[in-house]
């Protein structure tokens, strides 16, 4: 019963809250790794933003 | 439902970071090397000498810029350049190996991205499985690599560009605007949609890139090219592993959900 009731409330988020939150962890690794102007990020991703195209300096 | 999502992008993204990673240290990185060699001033090339650099036509310049192109660090003892690229053996270790972080790490958020749609794909009452994956793959591959690279192609490092600010805005309006076009077409009955679909794939080229007047690259046009050649080849590559990948763990976890 306990745990019947604990999977009821961890699907209480919505399924399309659970796909927004997911995509937006997605963008948001995108954003940083690629995008983020922070000079110490910048320098570490470097040769990735190149060879992945991400517009970089 | 998150915990499936979460779990095959982490999976996949890991595997298909690692194919990325070879890939990249095969394919890519030589060029990348190479083309600091001319930003520095290293070498220079004779056609692209712009930023205060003497034009190198002594033949002997251009022999070794051929000799180079190409070759990975094998070459690099016999040539003389060693001292002149300015790495020691240990920060080209952190350089690397933060290049191959990284770059799993951009191909994980990526999957992120990918299962959240295999989720909502689910939820209209499509089924998600390996060849789905694939085909998903190349169209993520087509929204975030190819789309944005039409407008702003792959640059070596040395490129001169327009504002970063801007760069970025068109980057991601094209990459949402192509990632959603292409869902219309594949998902969407309605015949309006296929309109709006052609609208969203064409739009970012319709308004167009912020691009600088005039060219100031320093590295020849020959590493510029291959450089975007191999960095959309092996790109293609990894984002079609990634999705097949996805599609297999997301298949196989559907009994778990």
């Amino acid at each position: 019963m306990t745990v019947t009731t604990k999977t009821l409330t961890k699907t209480a988020i919505s399924p399309l809250a659970q796909v927004l939150m997911v995509a937006a962890l997605g963008l948001g690794i995108m954003f940083v790794a690629g995008h983020a102007q922070s000079s110490t990020l910048h320098d570490a991703a470097h040769d990735v933003r190149h060879a992945t195209g991400f517009p970089c300096h | 439902m998150t915990k499936r999502m979460v779990t095959s992008a982490v999976f996949a993204g890991f595997a298909a970071g690692l194919i990325a990673v070879l890939l990249h240290f095969a394919f890519v990185q030589q060029l990348i090397l190479l083309s600091e060699q001319y930003e520095t001033g290293t070498l220079t090339h004779f056609g692209g000498g712009d930023a205060g650099q003497p034009a190198a036509t002594d033949p002997d310049t251009v022999t070794t810029t051929t000799a180079s192109h190409g070759h990975d660090d094998s070459q690099s003892g016999g040539g003389g350049h060693g001292e002149g690229h300015g790495h020691s053996t240990a920060s080209d270790f952190q350089r690397n190996g933060l290049t191959a972080l990284f770059m799993i790490l951009v191909y994980t958020g990526y999957a992120l991205v990918l299962t959240a749609g295999f989720a909502l794909a689910e939820m209209g009452g499509h089924r998600i499985g390996p060849a789905e994956g694939l085909l998903w793959g190349i169209a993520g591959f087509a929204a975030v690599q190819l789309a944005p690279a039409m407008g702003l192609a792959p640059e070596l490092p040395g490129t001169i560009g327009a504002d970063i600010t801007a760069r970025q805005i068109w980057w991601w309006s094209t990459v949402l605007a192509t990632g959603g076009g292409i869902a219309l077409l594949a998902y969407s009955k309605q015949v309006w949609a296929f309109g709006l679909a052609g609208a969203l794939l064409a739009a970012p080229h319709v308004i167009g890139a912020p691009n600088v007047q005039g060219y100031f690259g320093v590295a020849p046009p020959e590493v510029a090219a291959a450089f975007a050649a191999r960095v959309l080849g092996t790109a293609l590559v990894v984002w079609a592993a990634l999705g097949w990948i996805a599609g297999h763990f997301w298949a196989s976890s559907a009994q778990q959900d």
